[in-house]
């Protein structure tokens, strides 16, 4: 029997938060929705999932996988099972690996190690710019046209400082389809930057990166998307500045979308007064006051996503001091456990718009969601079984050293977080059983 | 007192024992056996990860009068090439026994980070981390005040069990990129002293309002209106005033002009009125010839009540609690 035909009914899953059913994944595809405990389960495996809120596969737009090139950090195989661990069905890969994922040699390379991984659909990410150097565009063109079907480009890592190549790339991206992600930090503002420059890097004396640093270019690239009507996404804002900016952009009609990471939808500056480098991060922790404003954000639909940032790194890069100490946070694990934290258990978002800003809108703006392999679908008959079963009254404590990841770098590391995932299927066939990854073929019985 | 990190962890109680220790120590130097058998049998290890023979020999010196081995531990490293890791450094000094570490660091919190990463169970010093504090400074350079206008004016030998409440301090410079700066106002604030920062706009902090101090942009009105009993100039790094990145003002002769202490805002200041400098001194930059060498600058003095409030620290760190009345100096 291949694993393909393992029928599952998911028993008393709650699609969405709603009422208990029992859900039936065969040929890979939702087959029937029907009341709880009526299901014809003969045949079939059943998942017990009492309590447990069914979510469409989790997309993550922006995830460092670190192959090729940073193996010790990242593989793709350990990066995307980590990912299905976390409920994701399909995470976009970015590019500054080494080599940079700027040609369709490399992208069709990563595509084809996360087929091979199989844990999660992967979609890379093109860099704009040759080698991320902000000098001259790459092959736009021929990453979209490659097997990996590119549709996000971004030099995320730095920024499209440069406001004509901004420009160009905006509008050569429309010929099909794409989007470009900005990683908004003005270079010039945040030379030797080491956190948020606010009262506590002041007193701590860490060099400032200021709201404005990030705040000047988003607004310039709201305004140049106008301008030449493109579509741009603005990667994990973080200020209540930035905030306003995209609200505004929206309320004038620009086609502009947002992400805000789990960190600083949970975590501010004040951590970095223990000088522990695992809360170093780019853009930086920032206030509470921007934290309130990213969640008020998310909560009124300004910012259209919720994206990891997901970035591992050895522990010779985090065992430092701070100065010396590589920038990021890992996040695929803990993501979806602090937006109900920060969201859901706080009465701002519900789990239909859990599903929208960590699937269908995702999943849309990186048009990943049509075609066979459709990503961010609702949960219906016929619909690619793509889903995520999580039991909200779970409580973990969160353990880096115990993670999926290969690197142990979680800022939540000793925080106990509501919320776990219990089941991940892609496609039909489970990646994740009883809280746990299966890999391809481990889940035939 | 397990670790000297920051003046902004001392108490009032603390702070004073301090300079009162060190006025101990500053007594024993003038006898003629100056080592004292306090920490005979004790490790030192002087950790320096950035270039400061100054400092150092002030350390080494304390260490070694108070008759403790002393090793020196040069780490050099820069941001760019991080070298010798501070971890690694520090599994080799506990493996060594170590019973306490003065560290100099290029990066603010690398002290902090020492003392609490569970690497070494030795006590630790900061000798000045990055641009965040310099402990042992701001308390020589409080022993220093604290001796010229509470001892010697107030007649009470060397202000022994006094704190600075009343005096007027300004601090003029370079206060962003300063620790020198931040352990001063810190420690004299919890000192009772008023403190007034003076620097161009570019040179003060984002967040500044929050600091128990007063700022201004004007160093002639702060010294017609504020009227300090001390006045601590900061020294101005070179790679400040380059353009690019540098350029924190127009140049060095506008900065002379604006936040300079020659001899014509000298002779401004109230007749008791002291001038400090953590040296080294740029002189024609941030200080004159005439102010740095007149009778109101107390900087020579400050190197020398540097050995004794670093012995103060050294002792009260490694000799324990019940240390406090120290009479067997
Ligand atoms: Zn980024
Ligand atoms: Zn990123």
């Amino acid at each position: 029997m291949s694993q393909q035909s393992t029928t599952y009914v998911l028993r008393g899953a709650r699609p969405l938060g709603g009422e208990p059913a029992d859900v039936v994944l065969r040929d890979g595809v939702v087959a029937e929705i029907t009341a709880a405990g009526a299901a014809d389960t003969s045949g079939a495996e059943v998942v017990e999932a009492d309590g447990q809120v069914l979510l469409p596969g989790l997309v993550d737009l922006h995830t460092h996988l670190r192959e090729p090139g940073r193996e010790d950090a990242e593989t793709v195989a350990s990066g995307t099972r980590a990912a299905a661990a976390g409920g994701f069905t399909a995470v976009h890969a970015m590019a500054n690996t080494s080599p940079v994922a700027d040609t369709a040699g490399v992208v069709e390379q990563v595509h084809r190690l996360g087929q091979e991984a199989g844990w999660v659909d992967v979609h890379p990410v093109g860099a704009v710019t040759v080698g991320l150097d902000g000098e001259r565009l790459a092959e736009l063109g021929a990453m979209a046209d490659s097997a990996a079907h590119v549709r996000v480009f971004s030099d995320d890592g730095r920024c499209v400082a440069d406001p004509v190549l901004m420009r160009r790339a905006l509008e050569y991206v429309k010929a099909f389809d794409g989007v470009v992600a900005q990683h908004a930090q003005e270079p010039r503002l945040t030379e030797g930057a080491q956190m948020n420059e606010g009262v506590v890097s002041g007193e701590i004396g860490l060099t400032g990166w200021p709201a404005v640093a990030e705040e000047a270019i988003i607004a310039r690239d709201v305004l140049l998307a106008e301008h030449v009507g493109s579509r741009l996404h603005v990667c994990h804002l973080s200020t209540a500045g930035s905030v306003e900016i995209v609200r505004w952009a929206k309320s004038r009609g620009i086609d502009v979308t947002a992400e805000v990471t789990p960190h600083h939808l949970l975590l501010t500056d004040d951590l970095a007064r223990s000088y522990d480098p695992t809360f170093k991060v780019n853009p930086p922790l920032r206030t509470a006051a921007d934290v309130e404003a990213v969640r008020e954000g998310l909560a009124d639909g300004t910012i259209d996503i919720v994206a990891t940032d997901h970035a591992p790194h050895t522990r010779e890069d985090k065992d430092c001091e701070w100065g010396a100490a590589a920038f990021g946070m890992t996040g695929l694990e803990t993501a979806l456990s602090v937006v109900q934290e920060t969201m859901v258990d706080t009465g701002r978002l519900t789990w239909a718009d859990v599903a929208r800003v960590l699937s269908a809108a995702p999943a849309r703006i990186g048009r990943v969601d049509t075609g066979p392999a459709a990503q961010g679908r609702p949960v219906a008959v016929g619909e690619p079984a793509n889903l995520t079963l999580v039991d909200p009254a779970a409580r973990r404590t969160v353990d880096g050293a115990a993670q999926v990841t290969a690197s142990g770098n979680t800022p939540f590391r000793g925080r106990t977080l509501p919320g776990e995932v219990r089941a991940t299927f892609l496609r039909g066939r489970a990646t994740v059983l009883d809280g746990t990854p299966v890999a391809v073929g481990e889940a035939v019985r | 007192m397990k670790h000297l990190l920051s003046t902004a962890d001392l108490s009032k109680d603390e702070a004073v024992l301090l300079l009162d220790t060190a006025a101990q120590m500053a007594a024993t130097q003038s006898r003629e056996i100056k080592k004292l058998p306090t920490l005979r049998g004790r490790t030192v290890v002087n950790l320096f990860f950035e270039d400061s023979t100054r400092t150092r020999i002030s350390f080494e010196t304390a260490a070694k009068r108070l008759s403790a081995d002393v090793i020196n531990f040069s780490a050099k490293g820069s941001s760019v090439s991080k070298g010798e890791s501070l971890k690694d450094t520090a599994l080799t000094l506990h493996a060594m026994g170590a019973d306490a570490v003065v560290v100099r660091h290029w990066a603010s919190g690398a002290p902090y980070q020492l003392a609490h990463a569970g690497w070494l169970d030795a006590g630790v010093l900061n000798a000045g981390d990055g641009t965040h504090q310099h402990p042992t400074q701001a308390l020589l350079d409080a022993y220093t005040i604290r001796r010229h206008l509470v001892g010697l004016r107030g007649g009470a030998g060397e202000g022994v069990g006094a704190d600075l409440a009343g005096l007027k301090v300004a601090i003029v410079g370079d206060v962003l990129h300063s620790r020198v700066a931040r352990a001063n106002v810190a420690l004299l604030h919890t000192l009772g002293a008023e403190v007034t920062l003076v620097a161009p706009p570019t040179l003060v902090p984002v967040g500044v309002e929050t600091w128990p101090c007063a700022v201004s942009y004007h160093l002639d009105q702060t010294l017609a209106e504020f009227q300090p009993d001390a006045v601590m100039m900061l020294r101005v790094q070179r790679e400040r005033m380059s353009g690019g990145a540098g350029g924190f003002f127009p140049s060095p002769l506008e900065y002379t002009r604006y936040y300079g202490l020659d001899a014509r805002r000298l002779a401004r200041l109230a007749d008791h009125a002291i001038v400090l400098h953590p040296g080294p001194m740029n002189r024609g930059l941030e200080i004159s010839a005439e102010a740095a060498d007149s009778d109101r600058a107390v900087i020579v003095e400050q190197v020398a009540n540097g050995v004794a409030v670093r012995m103060a620290a050294l002792y009260l760190l490694m000799a324990g609690e019940d240390s406090a009345e120290g009479n067997d100096l």
